[in-house]
């Protein structure tokens, strides 16, 4: 009673109007603005000069990181626990764990930037700008998906944005295009988010060189922590700035890790130890790291961080409560887009009786 | 080999729980032995039986398979005879082939046949075409393996079928089993075969139980590749299909059974070479024709089966043009209720039967 009394006294005498898009109080001078912090040095691969080793955190971009990450990480526990309620079938590969990189990814790239990856991309359809409610409610199969129900998990899309996709792990492909994007000199980052194992399988067993930021061969690369945000931000910046400048493409490599196994189908745990997983957790958790960061910095309080974890776990079952009682899409969509920009005509069913139609 | 349906862990697989505990009884208690172990069973007595025959593909050591087919082998055979490789497909069956061709008898496993798409090149130039190419110099005796077709909410990347793909090509040969005597005796007779072989399998079979046969039961259980069964006998109506849909034919022929339509029910087991024999002295018989497939209807196995009953002696004996129950003409919706009517259902089956036969 008295701490609410405190902030909202400190509220009227501080005379800063409260954000409107949340209900984070705005104190006065008991919070620094932007504090500098030390990051980790990236290892550089045919590059003189890397990342700044040191960058300026606002209290402003802090929360926002914060509050991205930790809507990430309960939209992913989220979804787990609706994998097991079966409201999402098939597949479905969480991201809990590699939050920092994406987040990060997104902090130093411009949103007309494009983006690009692979099926564990429910991080990736966040920050590039879909609702947790369009999200979850295409996991469960919904008309209120971003793709009304017809993808699912792997198959979600926005602006700028080109999913989520299902088949991967074509070596070869990268390599060549490697050498295309080196040959023609294109603006292209090749990220590798490299959380220790190809499904199943420790990277030691799959890959003959486990320095992947070397990989690209006459191409430059640097290795990045991708459980600090900070970290993933700065070398982002950086490799954009190296692409956008016209040298050509780039390679980086963020070292992270997935506290979940492969897919909700893998327990994760065959082939790593718990007290791996475990140790990562308490050691190198990215959300736990920049709340840790802001709070013994004085950027924000205890409290606060608290009243955010608030509002995200009421905004996930929220969108929770919508992706479980949305309908599913209307079976007459069945057919529609197939085709871009034609006229309707028939798709044919199960048998030459069952007919829909499709509209572009 | 103890009966295990339903008891094992499947972790990777999605099986609604209707399908999981499916068994086909007959009134004596012979043994019961689920598809996934019926191909572990066929590769281990192969793998026993010739040390030039391998196993690669991705998970199939350590983890013990994807989908737990390959569960125990490697613990048996070791890291030469059970590989596991890289995320690699391109590379791992071009590797495959190389070894086929140099005297080894590999089983090249994809994880599921969406992802021999990456490959597809090694599996139609490398493989296939080269024994005629060499003129008869070099054959290729590998087998390709792997789950085909739909499972449940797996979505559009990963509910292809495969089977009309690669039954066009010459030069390969391409099975598809139903049951778990089937999944046996065809995985050994690929092993076996001097020729490229794709053996199609189902992700939501693996798990049902059979009554295996006590001839099944023996090392030397083969089933002759190019050879359909008749796995009911009718005279209605020939109703044709391949893998998990001849499960869903032989439920249509009980319903209709109570009608008084009897159904001739063939289990295709070989798509290429097509033992249409077969199924033109059913239709010659019977007078009508339904084939089922869980694949695209435009350029399909049924579409094949129609075309050559058309251009042969079976045709004249036709009372009714012959019909196609197939996949809906979409990509794979990921929605359960779109995705329900994405795949041929019993009363799919039942309707165009009974339009066939004008009832």
């Amino acid at each position: 009673m008295r701490k609410m009394l405190a902030a909202a006294v400190s509220r009227v005498l501080s005379g800063v109007p409260q954000k409107p898009t949340s209900r984070v109080l705005v104190a006065s001078c008991n919070y620094s603005k932007d504090v500098t912090f030390e990051i980790k040095k990236c290892d550089l691969y045919r590059l003189e000069e890397g990342p700044p080793v040191a960058t300026v955190l606002t209290r402003e971009d802090g929360l926002k990181y914060y509050k991205a990450m930790q809507t990430i990480r309960r939209m992913e526990l989220k979804a787990d626990q609706l994998y097991k309620q079966k409201f999402i079938r098939g597949f479905c590969h969480l991201c809990d764990g590699q939050e920092a990189c994406c987040v990060g990814l997104e902090a130093g790239i411009n949103p007309t930037d494009h983006v690009i990856t692979s099926y564990r991309a429910h991080g990736f359809c966040y920050t590039r700008g879909l609702s947790v409610r369009s999200i979850l409610a295409e996991l469960t199969g919904r008309r209120g998906g971003c793709a009304k129900g017809k993808g699912g998990s792997m198959h979600m899309y926005s602006k700028n944005f080109y999913g989520g996709n299902g088949i991967v792990g074509a070596q070869g492909q990268i390599f060549e295009a490697y050498n295309m994007a080196a040959l023609w000199k294109l603006p292209c980052i090749f990220i590798c988010e490299n959380n220790l194992y190809a499904m199943g399988t420790a990277i030691g067993r799959a890959a003959a060189s486990t320095d992947y930021y070397k990989r690209g061969n006459f191409i430059p690369g640097l290795r990045v922590d991708g459980m600090d945000i900070l970290c993933v931000r700065e070398a982002t910046k950086f490799a954009a700035d190296y692409c956008r400048s016209g040298k050509g493409p780039i390679v980086m490599e963020m070292q992270t890790y997935r506290y979940h196994g492969h897919s909700m189908s893998d327990p994760g745990v065959s082939y790593r130890t718990r007290e791996e997983i475990h140790s990562v957790r308490s050691k190198s958790d990215p959300v736990m790291l920049l709340k840790d960061r802001m709070v013994n910095n004085k950027l924000a309080s205890i409290e606060e961080l608290k009243e955010i974890d608030v509002e995200v776990r009421k905004e996930i079952d929220d969108a929770a409560q919508f992706a479980t009682t949305d309908p599913e899409p209307p079976l007459e969509e069945i057919g529609h887009h197939i085709y871009s920009s034609g006229p309707p005509f028939e798709v044919r069913g199960a048998n030459p009786w069952i007919k829909f139609k499709s509209i572009s | 080999m103890a009966a295990v349906s339903g008891l094992v862990r499947r972790p990777l697989e999605q099986v609604s729980g209707l399908l999981r505990r499916r068994f086909h009884r007959t009134a004596s208690a012979a043994l019961q032995v689920t598809v996934r172990d019926a191909i572990n069973q066929g590769m281990d007595e192969e793998l026993e039986r010739d040390e030039k025959v391998f196993l690669l593909g991705e998970e199939v050591a350590q983890y013990d398979g994807a989908y737990k087919v390959s569960r125990g082998l490697w613990k048996k055979y070791g890291d030469k005879r059970i590989i596991d490789t890289p995320i690699s497909e391109m590379g791992f069956a071009g590797i495959a082939v190389g070894a086929a061709m140099a005297g080894l008898r590999p089983i090249c496993e994809f994880m599921t046949f969406n992802f021999s798409m990456q490959a597809i090149d090694q599996v139609i130039n490398s493989a296939a075409k080269t024994y005629y190419m060499s003129a008869g110099l070099q054959p290729v005796p590998i087998v390709f393996r792997g789950p085909n077709g739909a499972s449940a909410g797996v979505a559009a990347q990963h509910s292809q079928c495969f089977a009309a793909w690669y039954g066009h090509c010459p030069g390969l040969k391409v099975v598809s089993p139903w049951n778990a005597e089937d999944a046996k005796g065809l995985i050994k007779s690929a092993i076996r075969d001097n020729n490229p072989v794709v053996m199609l399998e189902n992700e939501l079979m693996y798990g049902v139980s059979f009554e295996f046969p006590l001839e099944a039961q023996s090392k030397d259980f083969l089933i002759p590749i190019g050879k359909a069964k008749i796995e009911r006998q009718g005279t209605h109506v020939t109703v044709v299909a391949h893998s998990r849909p001849v499960g869903h034919c032989l439920e249509a022929a009980t319903v209709l059974s109570k009608e008084g339509i009897e159904c001739e029910v063939i289990n295709l087991r070989t798509i290429r070479p097509m033992d249409i024999d077969t199924i033109e002295a059913s239709v010659m018989k019977t007078n009508h024709l339904v084939t089922v497939e869980g694949g695209w209807p435009q350029f399909g196995v049924g579409a094949e089966i129609c075309a050559r009953v058309m251009e042969g002696p079976a045709f004249n004996f036709l009372d009714a043009p012959a019909v196609r129950v197939t996949g809906a003409d979409v990509p794979m919706p990921y929605a359960k209720v779109l995705e329900d009517n994405s795949v041929p259902q019993v009363k799919d089956i039942i309707f165009a039967i009974k339009k066939t036969l004008n009832i």
